[in-house]
């Protein structure tokens, strides 16, 4: 296979645009030739349906760009269009994506690769057009694959690299790409777009296989199967997405050889963690007025770090524990919540939590809400946090209790 | 590549069947299911797929023809199939339609007409899926036929009321009780008249039942043939929610065309055609009074005269003051005067 990283011809240059999460993603759909995409207005992620019809209309993509009457025919519609080997997109925000439910239930056992932008949004009520991660974290359970992503670059990248991981046969497993509702989704930064040439040498086309639902493959996909088989078919699913974990590695390694960018671990980012002695950890673009509040507080001495979780599904059980373990103190910032949960916490502090359990080393882990419904991040809320894991890292334990950050009491 | 007009996909020829010998022999729908002795909507399933053919896409979803029909290891679709979501038949079918069709003419899979069918129940369809059925029929780029099997009720799920169970019926959610004889109250949906009516580039709507075997098999060829989304809706006579002695399910479906209860027609770009003992009730023959179909069926056992009665009256108002008799439920203002005068 031709490596396309050097001496490529002029023609196969990275072209730099200003352009915005979700038009990332559109830029990325267009190089990865799609089929079929369907949309549903809600805000944030509707941005890059909207994107898309322009692309489609411009003659840039051909596709079927169909609009359905509601969030569950969106994501049925893709589903079914997948079966025949189409590839395809969906995406929704919030209520939108509850809306789907039922779909994005059985998409992961149908083993439809769909990659879907869900532009994270607090749910209703009240009304709020901001930010919560409660809505991707639905389907956290259900065998599909999820990640947080924090800049356009990311976006255009990671939508690529999420295509090869779901639609490799090792795996068949849908992945939703969760982008921060405004932060990201409206907000242009300037981003590398490849050529077409060098897409084609990292992403092959879908190729349902044995699965396909065709007149020369007559199979029978879905067929009630009861207690004779339905946990088999479970486990199944889970094997694939153990497998996962190598399909990614494997994918980010290629990204880097054909596109020449791409981080070395792919399932989280550590910013300052080398000698940190609190490690931060959140999702998505909550690592902005970390990074800033770090940058700050090492001028004042305080060795502080973040760890940005990209993947949450599969969880980065291992590495991320090797990485937290090295800490005097962690302290998670959910921006969701998960109530009556242990200790109340949000759910990427309980998901550590767990994940730390069988750790030899088990420093002292705080759990923070912070920045629901779009509320901003200040960098005050950071160094309070801070401060607060400095305090258990000098006890030795934590207070097991969970702290919102930027409430009004 | 600009594309200034809309792409439309070949469909089948599919002519119709000259007769029941003229008939194909293959079976598409074979040994395998598990359906009650006498499932009418069994019956639709081997039907339609015989009249389509195998170079054809089946999406089924849930309810008995999906639960009772597709046991894992015994399936009888020969053709490919697939299960969708219980409001989902509209979906699956334009999915699927989307799909090939992107794929084809991206020279991605060969091109050829493939036949799609999403088939759904009464409750499914008229019900829960009414939405993204309705929706389908306005995309008229993509080929695709919904079969709603109608077994007038949520017969999976140990028979209850959906809004195609006709009026007074004992059902699991409508038993007849001492305090209340009939539960359920509702008069059923005009499911075929609203979809042909509502949308207007739907090419083809029609009713069919299984007990005219020939003509609901060339009601499918017809609807596959002239392509865009069409919609067939079907009446099938379920034992074990009519509660009938099941050799008795072909007369059922004969009675409720006799009766004028449920009548056959098609619409095509259009024009409405009535047709088979529709088309002679349409011409003057007398319909039998539905009491002789009621009275058939347990499920009516608690009717008193007035119910049937009333029953009668609903059914002679379909007859007598729509504007497109038993198709259009719209009345002229002097014709609505006159029918309640007469009451
Ligand atoms: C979303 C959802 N709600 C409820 C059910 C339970 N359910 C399974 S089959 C069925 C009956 C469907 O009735 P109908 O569409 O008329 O088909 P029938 O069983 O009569 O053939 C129901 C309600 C389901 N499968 N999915
Ligand atoms: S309950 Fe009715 S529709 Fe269901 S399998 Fe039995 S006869 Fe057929
Ligand atoms: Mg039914």
């Amino acid at each position: 296979m031709a490596v396309a990283t050097k001496a490529a011809p002029a023609a196969a240059e990275d072209k730099e645009l200003l352009i915005s999460g979700s038009e990332a993603v559109a830029e990325a759909l267009t190089l990865a030739d799609l089929d079929v995409v369907t949309a549903y207005p809600i805000r944030p992620y509707d941005t890059v349906m909207q994107a898309i019809a322009k692309k489609i209309a411009n003659g840039q993509l051909v596709a079927e760009y169909i609009v359905a009457e509601g969030e569950h025919s969106q994501f049925e519609i893709v589903k079914h269009a997948s079966t025949v080997g189409a590839r395809v997109f969906c995406g929704s925000s919030g209520v939108g994506w509850a809306y789907a439910m039922e779909c994005l239930v059985v998409t992961p056992p149908l083993r439809v690769p769909m990659v879907c932008l869900v532009g994270n949004r607090a749910l209703d009520d009240p009304g709020a057009f901001g930010v919560e991660h409660n809505d991707a974290l639905f389907v956290r359970d259900l065998g599909w694959m999820l990640c947080w992503i924090d800049s356009s670059q990311e976006a255009l990248d990671t939508t690529l690299i999420a295509y090869r991981v779901a639609e490799d046969r090792r795996i068949f497993l849908p992945c939703a790409i969760s982008a921060d509702g405004a932060f990201l989704t409206h907000s242009q930064a300037l981003t590398l777009v490849p050529p077409k040439e060098k897409v084609d040498t990292f992403l092959p086309r879908y190729n349902r296989g044995d699965l396909l639902l065709h007149p020369d493959n007559p199979i029978t996909v879905a067929p009630q199967a009861n207690e004779d088989w339905v946990i088999e078919i479970r486990r199944q699913n889970d094997e694939a997405m153990k497998r996962a974990s190598t399909v990614i590695e494997e994918a980010y390694a290629d990204f880097r050889r054909v596109f020449g960018r791409a981080p070395d671990n792919p399932w989280f980012e550590e910013y300052m963690t080398q000698d940190a002695e609190v490690v931060l950890v959140g999702m998505g673009t909550i690592s902005l007025p970390i990074k800033v509040a770090i940058r700050e507080m090492r001028a004042k001495g305080k060795k502080v770090g973040l760890v940005r979780l990209r993947w949450f599904r599969p969880f980065p059980t291992e590495k991320l524990v090797a990485a937290l373990s090295k800490a005097q103190a962690i302290g998670v910032i959910d921006r969701d919540y998960s109530m009556g949960s242990p200790f109340m916490s949000g759910v990427v502090a309980n998901e550590i939590r767990a994940a730390m359990y069988n750790a030899d080393r088990r420093p002292p882990l705080l759990s923070f809400i912070s920045g629901l419904g779009g509320r901003e991040v200040t960098l005050e809320d950071v160094y309070k946090a801070t401060e607060m894991c400095y305090g258990a890292a000098k006890a030795g334990r934590s207070d097991a209790k969970t702290h919102w950050l930027g409430v009004r009491d | 590549m600009a594309e200034t007009t809309t792409f439309t996909n070949a469909t089948q020829i599919l002519e119709p069947f000259r007769g029941v010998k003229k008939v194909t022999i293959e079976e598409y729908f074979t040994s395998g299911h598990r359906t009650c002795q006498g499932c009418e909507s069994a019956l639709v399933m081997k039907l339609m797929v015989k009249a389509a053919g195998p170079r054809t896409i089946v999406l089924g979803s849930t309810g008995c023809m999906y639960v009772a029909n597709t046991t894992y290891y015994t399936t009888p679709w020969v053709v490919p199939w697939m299960h969708t979501q219980l409001g989902s038949s509209g979906s699956a079918a334009l999915g699927t339609a989307a799909g090939l069709k992107a794929l084809m003419r991206k020279g991605k899979m060969k091109a050829e007409p493939i036949n799609v069918i999403a088939f759904c129940g009464d409750g499914g369809g008229a019900d829960m899926g009414i939405g993204a059925i309705s929706a389908t029929l306005t995309h008229k780029e993509y080929n695709s036929l919904i079969l709603l099997y109608d077994n007038e009720s949520y017969a999976n799920t140990d028979i209850q009321i959906s809004g195609m169970t006709p009026f007074g019926a004992h059902t699991t959610f409508s038993p007849p009780g001492r305090a209340k004889r009939i539960m359920h109250t509702r008069w059923k949906k005009n499911m075929a008249g609203m979809m042909a009516a509502g949308h207007p580039e739907c090419r083809y709507v029609a009713t069919v039942c299984a007990s005219y075997a020939v003509e609901m098999m060339n009601r499918v060829r017809r609807a596959l043939t002239i392509g865009g989304p069409t919609f067939i809706h079907s009446l099938d006579p379920c034992p074990k929610g009519w509660d009938y002695d099941p050799m008795l399910s072909h007369e059922l479906g004969e009675l409720a065309i006799e009766t004028g209860l449920f009548p056959l027609y098609e619409v095509e770009d259009g024009q409405v055609r009535y047709y088979g003992k529709t088309k002679a009730i349409v011409e003057g023959r007398a319909r039998k009074p539905v009491r002789e179909y009621l009275l058939k069926q347990g499920r009516f056992a608690h009717f008193t005269e007035e119910d049937l009665a009333y029953f009668q009256r609903k059914v002679d108002a379909m007859w007598q003051t729509w504007e497109i008799p038993a198709v259009v439920p719209f009345k002229r203002l002097d014709a609505t005067k006159s029918a309640l005068g007469a009451t």
